[in-house]
């Protein structure tokens, strides 16, 4: 493999409905730094069909160039339509990395799009950066997030590599900047069309197991009952789920399903929120665990802040209105 | 010598520790609570081939062994006493005796069923004046034709009205005493034969346990188990094989009661510490599970030998006698490291404590082993 | 049907703890366990089989221990049982294994292919549709529930982030299958008895015609440049302020930690 004849940085472009999906302009915003590092540009794939009218807002979000591919067989996601036309790019275009977006699109696509390409991917990375050798540094968790891992790919290119949602920062929209758009059209063989998309449903997420959630709005005694209508509005900006401790399930505020601790359930969260649980020994054994705890309660010798990264002392029923407002606020300015 | 489970011992264990643990324990407090047979939870081990692990395969068996059998018995008391005596009732009381007795027809006829967890089984000796003295028997069973009729009472009879298949001892002679005791192989629908009050117990609560009353109850002569007079000695033979599952039993509730008390230590801060950072936590704790060690080795070693078709008796005595003792001071000192919280229905050592006393006195009491072990000693 | 399961070994992460001096991941003592998503998958399978008849055959890349995971899943109700270990397939990242697996599945015949979506060490959701791509069939991730017609043909519910999708395919097919598709059911006692005197086949390198180049290490594109953990959890901070500068704390801390 010829390394020296694969440069710049590609990203591949998800569209769902013709709607281009935010991970994907996080991404050119990301391989925006990276290709910049490398002084080489930002070539965005972009699959669809009838999308080439939206691929200035690819540019305008830090692509150099974009490729359009625009057919029928492309406007909803299939595996291998997919895999034909992207794999066409890559061996025309020789790209040096490909950042596809962690979803279940990305996800699908990315692995087999690799073993066509006969090239590693790295999936789910948390950190991008450009070593002194000009490599892709992939910085991922491994280990249900226990330890992390720098990966690289050296011998191979592209470098592949997939990112989640909501892990890059897209640049700010820039309508001044000018890019080139490409038009490519891929030769399919449609024998290889062997799954059929019957229908597409979008569903309510209903309710969720509690020990499944990213982040948990828990309350206990300190919340009230009234308070439980505020800690629902803050669960919903921070798209989390609620949960309680054992004397508000007793009092019958909330279901026993969403009750942590000793007779509840164990949660493990990425973010726990304890707000007015004073932390008895049997609600701690359910939560410790979890990566981030905030707690908020008035006793400043509460145990909770034993176990809690940031404690704040403080009434929750006057602080959790406040920041569920800053909050709704930081995310549409957003 | 080899003190390490073989493969498909580890394999089971693995397994019945993982449905123990997510299957019976959440329902553990629930039953004691509603004094609740839980026959979901026998739904779930039929499925699984709970109720035939030391059953060759030609009967419908799962063709396992004693060991598996124990390890069964430990790992649901370990959540869940009651579930724990439901299996080892069955399994040690009915299968056991109709494997170990009965005829070629008798174990085609019952095993199957029994095995797969359609019927579930009991046995009954005890009667109001036929307690430790087994041998003083009232029920009677009186050939007529065809037939027996059995007359008599028995009490305590665990998983009574929920069992298809009892094993029913009677004296069909009174003037030899105990060479005239017989053994029957009674169904729950024969004709008078009902099941009379429900106790109210301190312990092992979800278990049934009944009163059962037979009044001319017309049994086939088939129905005999055993030779006619061989009663005693199949039932003394029964017990012997029920005290490794009460053993295992009063096994799995110390081991279930440390677990708690050793997370609950770690957990619980006094003075600024967890309690298990205190020297008198931690060698209370040490002289406990060495106890609980012990108690395992002898069940194991029992059950061993009742596999490769030693004489068990006495060690089944021993253990039964070490591993219940074990398990009521287990449960006593872990009520007392919970503190108030160990008295109160919120943690489950105050249910582990109220299981473990019936280990001491059912299937013979702590006094019987210290018998059946002198008897050993002294013959 | 010949159904072929792919299965993993994996620690149990859920016990993994690191060693807060050395930053190390303590594995003694951890449990090893059927991956949650293949064990889903061959859940899927027994369904089948129960209902259609089918022969199952799991299958399992690693070390000579991984045995145990085939006999479990022979003890859940799988036929067959194959074991690929080689220290030539040591190393290997997701393309190096794929390729090792598919090497193998080119060996046996099989209608369905089955794979969890992910292993919970590693999180990749690579290797199914990698071995799909390997064997020219198309491939189906992100499994719910699946609907067979009896003959050859498959309906799907694919789980997606907005909802799901149904979707159809001929066999052969390989599916990726997420551990909330279903619960499995338990290994049974008589299973576990009759699992352990069962044969495994073992493969190696040389059984399974593969380019030793594509294998373990050396086949891999992929290598691990430095593994490090996050950073032992620090003794929480204490705040008393008025409420809104309060808010102001959370909010920073939050952005700080990539949460919000």
């Amino acid at each position: 493999m010829d390394l020296q004849s694969y440069k710049d940085v590609y990203v591949f472009i998800e569209q769902r409905d013709g709607v281009i999906q935010s991970v994907a302009l996080e991404l050119l915003g990301k391989a925006r730094d990276l290709a910049d590092a490398l002084d080489e540009k930002v070539v965005a794939i972009f699959p669809g069909d009838s999308i080439s009218g939206k691929a200035n807002l690819l540019i305008e979000h830090g692509a150099d160039s974009v490729i359009c591919i625009d057919s029928p067989h492309l406007g909803v996601y299939l595996t291998e339509q997919y895999t034909q036309a992207v794999y066409q790019v890559v061996e025309k275009y020789l790209p040096s990395i490909l950042l596809i977006g962690a979803t279940t699109i990305g996800r699908d696509l990315g692995p087999r799009l690799s073993g066509r390409l006969l090239t590693g991917l790295t999936a789910d990375c948390t950190k991008l950066e450009i070593s002194p050798e000009r490599n892709l540094l992939m910085t991922r968790p491994a280990f249900g997030g226990n330890l992390m891992a720098t990966i690289t790919c050296i011998e191979h290119r592209p470098q592949m590599s997939t990112v989640r949602p909501g892990v890059m920062k897209k640049r700010e929209r820039d309508i001044e900047r000018e890019g080139e758009i490409i038009t490519f059209t891929p030769v399919f063989d449609e024998s290889k069309f062997r799954v059929k998309l019957l229908e597409s449903v979008k569903e309510e997420k209903g309710k969720i197991d509690i020990t499944d959630a990213k982040i948990l709005v828990s309350g206990g005694r300190g919340a009230g009952s009234a308070g439980f209508k505020k800690l629902k509005e803050l669960a919903n900006v921070l798209k989390a789920e609620v949960s309680a401790s054992r004397a508000v399930v007793d009092a019958g505020i909330v279901s026993h399903d969403r009750q942590v601790g000793q007779t509840g359930k164990t949660v493990r969260p990425n973010l726990y929120f304890a707000l007015g649980i004073s932390g008895a020994i049997q609600h701690l054994a359910g939560m410790e665990e979890s990566d981030y705890i905030v707690a908020i309660n008035k006793d400043k010798y509460a145990p909770i802040f034993q176990v809690s990264d940031l404690g704040i002392v403080g009434d929750v029923t006057t602080i959790i209105p406040l920041l569920t407002e800053r909050l709704a606020k930081e995310k549409k300015s957003k | 010598m080899n003190f390490e489970l073989n493969r498909r011992q580890e394999l089971f264990t693995q397994m019945i520790r993982e449905f123990s643990d997510k299957e019976i324990k959440p329902l553990a407090a629930e039953i004691d609570e509603q004094e609740r047979f839980p026959l979901e939870s026998v739904e779930k081990m039929a499925e699984l081939g709970i109720f035939g692990i030391p059953v060759p395969v030609k009967y419908g068996g799962a063709g396992g062994d004693n060991i598996m059998y124990s390890i069964a018995i430990e790992e649901l008391s370990r959540v869940c006493a009651t579930t724990g005596v439901i299996v080892s009732a069955h399994t040690s009381l009915c299968v056991a005796p109709i494997l170990e007795h009965g005829t070629e027809e008798q174990k085609r006829d019952y095993l199957p069923d029994l095995c797969s967890g359609k019927w579930i089984g009991a046995f009954g000796l005890t009667e109001p004046n036929a307690g430790t003295d087994a041998s003083a028997q009232q029920t009677t069973a009186v050939l007529d034709g065809e037939d027996y009729i059995l007359n008599g009472n028995k009490i305590f009879i665990t998983n009574a009205g929920y069992a298809h298949i009892y094993i029913i001892l009677a004296m069909t002679d009174k003037s030899v005493g105990v060479k005239g005791v017989s053994a029957f192989i009674v169904e729950a629908d024969r004709p008078g034969f009902t099941i009379g009050k429900k106790e109210l117990k301190l312990g092992i609560r979800g278990s049934a346990t009944c009163e059962l009353i037979f009044e001319n109850c017309r049994v086939p002569k088939k129905n005999l188990l055993g030779k006619v007079g061989g009663g005693f000695s199949i039932a003394m033979k029964t017990l012997d094989g029920g005290r490794i599952g009460i053993a295992s039993q009063a096994l799995g509730i110390a081991q279930g009661a440390i677990d708690e008390t050793i997370k609950y230590t770690k957990e619980r801060k006094q003075f600024g510490r967890s309690i298990s950072k205190f020297q008198n936590t931690q060698f209370q704790l040490a002289d406990l599970y060495t106890k609980i060690e012990a108690s395992r080795l002898l069940v194991r070693s029992a059950a061993f030998k009742k596999d490769t078709g030693v004489s068990y008796a006495a060690d089944a005595a021993m253990a039964k006698l070490f591993a219940s003792e074990t398990a009521m001071e287990v449960t006593t000192k872990a009520v007392q490291f919970h503190g108030g919280y160990g008295y109160t229905r919120e943690y489950p050592v105050e249910r582990m404590m109220r299981d473990a006393k019936i280990t001491e006195i059912y299937e013979g009491t702590s006094e019987v082993q210290r018998m059946v072990i002198a008897a050993k000693i002294f013959k | 049907m010949k159904i072929v399961v792919c299965i993993k070994q994996v620690p149990d992460t859920t016990e993994i703890k690191i060693n807060p001096v050395t930053g190390t991941l303590i594995r003694d003592g951890v449990p090893s366990i059927i991956n949650p998503d293949d064990k889903s998958g061959l859940e899927v399978a027994l369904k089948l089989k129960d209902k259609y008849g089918a022969e199952i055959t799991v299958i399992t890349m690693g070390p000579p221990q991984a045995d145990a995971v085939l006999r479990e899943a022979m003890a859940m109700g799988a036929d067959k049982a194959i074991l690929l270990t080689d220290r030539k397939f040591a190393g290997a990242d997701t393309l190096a294994t794929s390729n090792a697996l598919s090497a193998a599945l080119r060996k046996i015949d099989w209608d369905l292919i089955i794979a969890g979506r992910q292993a919970i060490d590693g999180d990749t959701a690579q290797v199914g549709p990698q071995i799909a791509e390997f064997l020219d069939i198309p491939q189906i991730s992100y499994v719910k529930d699946l609907d067979f017609d009896g003959e050859t043909q498959f309906t799907i519910k694919r789980e997606t982030e907005e909802g799901y999708q149904i979707l159809q395919a001929e066999m052969p097919l390989l599916i990726t299958v997420l551990s909330s598709a279903n619960k499995p059911r338990y290994m049974s006692v008589g299973g576990i008895v009759e699992a352990v005197e069962k044969d495994v086949l073992v493969l190696g390198a040389a059984d399974i015609d593969a380019d030793e180049n594509r294998l373990g290490l050396k086949g891999s594109p992929t290598k691990v440049y430095k593994a490090f953990s996050k950073g032992v959890k620090s003794a929480g901070e204490q705040f008393e302020v008025e409420a809104e500068e309060a808010v102001g704390i959370i909010i920073s801390k939050l952005k700080e930690k990539f949460i919000i």
